[in-house]
């Protein structure tokens, strides 16, 4: 009888894994993996968007079984899920819902990301499969929203798809073949609709890599020094278990209560409307989750340029490990970088105020201003800063730091140094 | 204070996105409706959507349709069997038998909702190519939603002086635009309630917006219903969890 080392009294779970060590792994990953003892609720965005993730795929699924995806049957089939479908209504709310709250979830945890340094060293590979997420997010959130084919839905598949006309001499041929045929039409809903079901499990794959980064490196922590030793840490479980779940109930409050009681309330009325590829609506607008990206599009009047623009925006942030040049990791310690980091955000939430306004007026040179601090931070700020700067001294140890916060800290230089 | 930070700016976040519902263009009523359906503890009131439904089919839908719904989806609002039979039985579908022949027979509880008009492009050449919209999805469909029907129901008056209104159109202070082709719908007493309630052009629109908001969220009194169990399910939970976490992290604070 073999006997496998750490898995509990049952024999049967012994003898598999023995075989294959899952109980172990588990056990190991969750039970003995060590979390610096300092992290703050920020941390908790990443399991709440894990959870976001899982209930996207149970209520997508859900909602296949009962969707058509053809022009002429999508925007009934939708409306026939929300009348007739056992409780059709709940589970598309939450799906619907489930978008903006996953992505507030990953933004939270990107801005978590980007103030506390999480990006650098040895954490890039990291940082950028996260990156990857949210790319294939975008992709994802884009065409579930063309699948209820209503009037924004549409539209904004007409408007996104174009965005490849801009490249030079092949662009057109590009939109074509993306399309399916010379419009917007039945083949592209229906290609739409079988990449909307894939990606979802292909960002569950790059979640899993994304994971195993993470855990080869152990969490970063608001004081954005390394861990070094039992002091500085304890087990994940059942600390930050039960942590996360007491932030998951939380955040659980909020996103049932914009389901039951404002289904409606981040959705545009307008895709309420069935698809007509004859009427124009007034305004073109994407979701929420979009509009900061949206105003960078429109901040130049160059379609070539603005498209540059706009996948720049997130391809900048793959470079940020590297654009980053301070050995401080966590913008407490970092006097000028936390100005100009607040004043990033400020300006990413401009952004969106610009991107759900039409470009007239005194919102064209806001949107180009914006757009210009958007880049000039990642490109010019961060790497000139991070040389100027003098961080505050930084603590011996998480520990001392957490223990004996009032103790007196002795002047280190960084990590890596 | 990592925490109120936290909480403030999910909240902010939640705050700060938009709401899209920019009822602004034109600005609806200062004083809204009092509708008894809004609000975390809201339902409808099921005389209001049955004289609401009288309307409908009296005047509204001489020209719309609703397209989504079923007649025995009227038990929703509290109509029995014989009296959904009833409403049914005075449309007439076509459909075909198994001969091949195509037929017509009253219609069934089972049976969508028929339309004054066998199909969209019919509905677009009896109106010079702008079909009247479907009203099954109307208060979910434009911004201000019930406020926007009740506004536009009673927010027919005369053009001010000087606005051009091509022949055809008429003046609604609450359109956007102004211009609407349909004609003033309502008139005093244009409807009999079974109830005896006056037909006051108001409460026909407050009793037809009231039903059609029940027509785009046929859910709604069971959504608020259930959203009350769920949230305090949640509290409890939360609060469950928080004396954990407190306990299990005293061990080492």
């Amino acid at each position: 009888m073999a006997k496998a080392q750490g898995a509990g009294g049952n024999r049967i779970v012994q003898w598999i894994d023995y075989r294959l060590p899952f109980v172990k792994l588990i056990n190991h990953e969750l039970y003995e993996y060590p979390t610096p003892r300092n992290l703050s609720y920020w941390w908790n965005f990443g399991s709440l968007a894990g959870v976001m993730l899982v209930i996207m795929i149970v209520t997508g699924i859900f909602l296949a079984m009962q969707y058509t995806p053809s022009t002429t049957g999508a925007f009934n089939s939708v409306e026939r899920i929300m009348r007739e479908v056992n409780y059709g209504w709940l589970i598309r709310y939450i799906h619907m819902n489930g978008a903006s709250f996953f992505f507030i979830t990953v933004y939270i945890h990107i801005f978590r990301g980007l103030y506390y340094g999480s990006y650098k060293y040895p954490r890039e590979f990291l940082w950028m499969l996260g990156l990857v997420i949210l790319l294939l997010m975008m992709a994802t959130a884009f065409m579930g929203y063309v699948l209820p084919w209503g009037q924004m839905s549409y539209w904004a598949a007409t408007v996104i798809t174009n965005l490849f006309s801009a490249i030079p001499f092949i662009g057109h041929g590009i939109v074509t073949w993306l399309w399916g045929g010379f419009a917007v039409g039945n083949p592209t809903l229906h290609r739409f609709f079988a990449l909307h079901y894939l990606l979802p499990f292909v960002i569950l794959g790059v979640v899993v890599l994304h994971l195993y980064a993470l855990h080869t490196h152990g969490s970063n922590n608001p004081l954005g020094i390394d861990a070094k030793g039992p002091q500085d840490t304890i087990p994940f479980h059942p600390y930050y278990t039960v942590k996360d779940l007491f932030g998951l109930m939380v955040f659980l409050i909020i996103f049932t209560f914009v389901v039951f009681y404002a289904p409606n309330f981040l959705a545009n009325p307008d895709n309420y409307i069935p698809a007509n590829p004859l009427h124009t609506p007034a305004e073109i607008t994407p979701d929420w989750y979009f509009l900061p990206f949206y105003a960078i599009l429109r901040a130049v009047p160059n379609k070539l340029l603005g498209v540059t623009l706009f996948f720049s925006s997130v391809v900048v942030l793959f470079f940020l490990p590297w654009l980053d040049t301070s050995p401080v990791r966590s913008g407490r310690f970092r006097p000028i970088f936390k100005w100009l980091f607040w004043l990033w955000v400020i300006d990413v939430f401009v952004l969106g105020w610009v991107g759900d306004h039409p470009p007239e007026g005194i919102v064209i040179p806001i949107d180009r201003f914006a757009t210009l601090y958007y880049f000039v931070y990642f490109l010019i700020l961060l790497p000139v800063v991070g040389k100027l700067e003098r961080p505050r001294p930084l603590p011996e140890s998480i520990a001392a730091a957490v223990l004996h916060a009032a103790a007196p800290r002795r002047e280190t230089e960084t990590e890596r140094a | 204070m990592a925490k109120t930070l936290a909480a403030a700016l999910l909240l902010a976040a939640i705050g700060l996105v938009p709401t899209y519902a920019r009822a602004a263009d034109p600005p609806l009523p200062n004083k809204p409706e009092p509708w008894p359906f809004t609000g975390i503890f809201g339902t409808y009131n099921e005389a209001a959507l049955q004289r609401g439904f009288q309307v409908y089919e009296q005047v509204c839908s001489a020209c719309h349709n609703l397209s989504h719904l079923h007649y025995a989806d009227l038990a929703g609002i509290g109509y029995d069997e014989a009296q959904i039979k009833a409403f049914a039985a005075r449309s007439e579908v076509t459909t075909v038998n198994n001969k091949g022949k195509m037929f017509k027979r009253p219609a069934r509880p089972s049976d969508l909702f028929v339309g004054p008009f066998p199909n969209e492009a019919a509905a677009k050449a009896a109106f010079g190519g702008r079909a009247p919209p479907d009203l099954s999805t109307i208060v979910k469909a434009r911004a201000g939603g019930p406020d926007l029907v009740y506004g536009i129901l009673t927010g027919f008056t005369k053009a001010p002086k000087g606005f051009p209104m091509p022949p055809g159109t008429f003046y609604n202070k609450y359109f956007p635009g102004h211009r609407i082709l349909m004609p003033p719908p309502l008139h005093p007493g244009a409807v009999h309630y079974a109830d005896g309630t006056k037909a006051t052009v108001p409460q026909m629109a407050h009793d037809v917006a009231s039903f059609l908001t029940w027509a785009s969220h046929p859910n709604l009194d069971e959504r608020h219903r259930m959203g009350f169990k769920v949230i305090l399910f949640l509290i409890v939970a939360a609060a469950v969890f928080y004396a954990a976490k407190r306990k299990i992290w005293s061990r080492i604070h």
